[in-house]
């Protein structure tokens, strides 16, 4: 049986009808006669998102977070697609690991869960994981990475890039100079200065990214380049751009609004990785994402139990949960700013990311497609309450904040899998 | 005064000449055959040290004897950060036994900011120094020596100037004293090799020096700081050898101070590194005076803090 969206806004605020059967949206003039009808009055509907960077923990750290517990974070945040980062334990660098974490996905039918495959053995930059062997598995892995251990040896980033041409992939490159960064812990500024917590500098991230837009170049390969930080990132993402170069970008929600001001509380709930940079780097963030330079919004999810966060800075996890929040922090930083409508910024968050990571039937309301949307009310102003918090782990710098944008209802396969 | 001591930047002006006021009567009662005051009876103090510092921790632990406190001496050394108990419950066990104040010496920077903000303890916090941000009362201690012996122990400082130097980038008492410092008027020149110094330095109210010998007699104060060898393994400086020749106080550097300058270190001391045996032991040099004043400085600290009013 067909069902029928009545009455709900587009993000251009325009009026239209939406109709799914089985699962994906078809014409709504094709719509059985006796179609349910849902009233979407005073909401829009929006493409269900697509998350190209996600920590889900399972397996091996199911205290913070599980495939089935981000899963439900994820659709209440408007998310239909999320991508499992491969830092587990064990580390998904196998056909096993990213075949038990797509099929935990598939088993709770809430979203979907493409697995990250690792790009070397153990995420240790040593030897290249079977990447072949992921991709030829039922998750069909097309996007590779180390996630925090960036691939810093230039020739197994040069091989991995070349490899994974084969069967369309690519690389996902966490841009950090490890031996800039040891035991870093905020961005090297003048706030780093004051507060004597060790120095992160822009430099470590643009030197790699410069490194490896170079080497994609050269190879003729997929690079893409994960959340962006720096003012300086951004040139080298544009000028590759210009050049031909097949770079994508991501930036997140935190990214483009927190800056490293917040460490002055030494409360380690602001400590990510990368860190929070200046203003000057959020102001080239937000132009580069509302001048195309800048691919996607990705939210970069990373749960850590209570204890993880509850201490002193240092001995803090790197990380903040943002699946649930995501939508309204990029709603606050480009659309109330001024910079972006919301029409223009939904793309960065579901058409985008789906083509990066060729995930079929994704990002878009049209026919043919999966019936993935959100229903979200533009006026609404919501505050983040920790015992709301969908995810098993509480670390949202937001908890406290008024927000912009509340989703209502999300639908997975034509199915409601969130009402708020 | 505020509820705790965390950072000079807490410190007015006025607050931080009131702590070397209070010093100086506090110094005076302490000359004398007896040297104990009542003021903090059936208060207890705990010092709480999850670093080796065995001069910071008898200094505190005197100060507090002096105002009739008692002193809990609790050594978490080896509760390493990933470690052992967490400082959330260290505070809580400190709360549970009713700590008035927490005097906290601990690896990390900003621990003793967290200590005061977590509402685990209701106590007063003192930073005992946190990792490579702060060290208060170690400021606070250099400018009632400097205040002693170049302004007769009346009033700020300005109007001198005062040399840091060396291992500016990982120093807590650099940090506190460059605060401090600004606060009571006096001209701070850092001087250091750039490796040794954090990257915007410039939005300092500082001067910077590559150089030692660059004006070396216009200081009134040189303040030399510990240099640890283990930075060598991590480029800082090519050998101890260079170090000590461009950055070190040897005595031909002594000999061209002027004459009332004045030579500091917050111990300890690396005798032929940053610092000559001739220099540590010279009549400029005010090192152990340091150490006695640090004393009555913290007795200050915990007579406002705790006792105050």
């Amino acid at each position: 049986m067909s069902i029928l969206l009545k009455n709900v806004k587009t993000a251009s605020g325009d009026l239209v009808e939406i109709a799914f059967e089985s699962g994906r949206f078809i014409e709504p003039k094709d719509a059985s006669k006796e179609a349910q009808v849902i009233d979407g009055k005073g909401l829009t509907v929006i493409p269900g998102l697509v998350d190209l960077h996600t920590h889900l923990r399972e397996p091996g750290k199911e205290d913070a977070e599980t495939v089935l517990s981000g899963s439900k974070a994820a659709v209440s945040g408007g998310y239909t697609a999320i991508s499992a980062m491969p830092n587990t334990n064990p580390v998904a660098d196998t056909a096993g690991v990213v075949e038990q974490v797509y099929r935990l996905g598939q088993v709770h039918g809430i979203c979907d869960v493409f697995p990250i495959g690792a790009v070397t053995v153990g995420q240790l930059g040593k030897s290249l994981a079977e990447m072949g062997a992921m991709n030829s598995s039922e998750a069909k892995v097309r996007i590779f990475s180390d996630d925090g251990n960036c691939v810093w040896d230039s020739l197994i980033m040069r091989r991995a890039l070349e490899y994974v041409k084969s069967f369309d992939g690519l690389i996902a490159q966490h841009a950090e100079d490890p031996r800039l960064t040891h035991d870093s812990q905020m961005n090297e500024g003048a706030v780093s200065a004051e507060l004597g917590l060790k120095g992160w500098p822009a430099a470590a991230e643009e030197s790699i990214i410069a490194r490896d837009i170079l080497l994609s170049e050269h190879v003729g390969s997929r690079l893409h380049i994960c959340h962006l930080t720096t003012a300086g990132g951004v040139e080298l993402v544009r000028w590759a751009k210009a050049r031909g170069i097949q770079v994508t970008a991501e930036v997140t929600p935190h990214h483009l609004l927190l800056t490293d001001e917040k460490a002055r509380s030494y409360d380690p709930i602001y400590k990510v990785n990368p860190p929070l940079r200046t203003d000057r780097d959020v102001q080239a963030l937000r132009e580069g994402l509302a001048d195309g330079t800048i691919d996607i919004v990705a939210t970069d999810h990373a749960p850590h139990p209570a204890e993880n966060k509850e201490c002193e800075w240092a001995a803090a996890a790197f990380g903040m949960i943002g699946l649930e929040t995501s939508l309204s922090i990029t709603y606050l930083a480009m659309v109330k700013s001024g910079l972006m409508k919301l029409e223009d910024l939904l793309p960065k968050m579901a058409k985008n990311p789906a083509q990066i990571g060729r995930y079929e039937g994704h990002g878009e309301l049209k026919p043919g497609n999966w019936a993935n949307f959100a229903l979200i009310d533009t006026s609404a102003i919501w505050k983040v309450e920790r015992t709301g918090i969908v995810s098993k782990s509480k670390n949202s710098p937001f908890v406290g904040s008024e927000l912009p944008v509340k989703v209502i209802k999300t639908f997975f396969r034509g199915n409601e899998v969130y009402s708020q | 005064m505020t509820t705790h001591l965390l950072s000079i930047k807490d410190l007015t002006k006025e607050n931080a000449l009131n702590i070397l006021d209070t010093a100086e009567e506090l110094a005076r009662i302490t000359e004398t055959p007896v040297k104990k005051l009542p003021t903090l009876r059936g208060r207890t103090i705990v010092n709480l040290f999850f670093e080796d510092s065995t001069r910071t921790r008898i200094s505190f632990e005197a100060a507090a004897k002096r105002l009739s406190a008692d002193v809990i001496n609790f050594s978490a050394k080896g509760s390493s950060l990933s470690k052992g108990e967490s400082l959330k419950d260290t505070a809580l066990t400190l709360q549970a036994m009713g700590a008035d104040g927490v005097v906290i010496r601990h690896p990390a920077s900003g621990a003793a900011q967290r200590l005061a903000d977590q509402k685990w303890m209701t106590g007063s916090v003192i930073n005992a120094g946190d990792g490579t941000h702060e060290h208060p009362t170690q400021a606070l201690l250099d400018a009632f020596t400097i205040r002693q012996h170049l302004k007769q122990s009346q009033g700020d400082l300005s109007g001198l100037r005062v040399a840091i130097v060396g291992d500016v980038l990982h120093s807590r008492v650099a940090r506190s004293n460059v605060h401090l410092l600004e606060k009571l008027g006096a001209k701070v020149t850092l001087v250091a090799p750039p490796t040794l110094l954090p990257v915007a330095v410039e939005s300092w109210k500082v001067a910077v020096r590559y150089d030692f010998d660059e004006e070396l007699n216009e200081y009134d104060v040189v303040m030399m700081l510990r240099v640890q060898r283990e930075r060598m393994d991590e480029a800082f400086f090519p050998s101890e050898r260079e170090y000590s020749r461009r950055f070190g106080l040897n005595g031909e550097r002594l000999s061209k101070l002027s004459k009332d300058c004045l030579v500091m270190h917050p111990g300890p001391m690396n005798r032929g590194l940053e610092i000559s045996a001739d220099s540590a032991d010279s009549s400029k040099s005010v090192i152990v005076d340091q150490v006695r004043n640090g004393v009555a400085v913290r007795m200050a600290t915990l007579y406002l803090l705790l006792g105050g009013n």
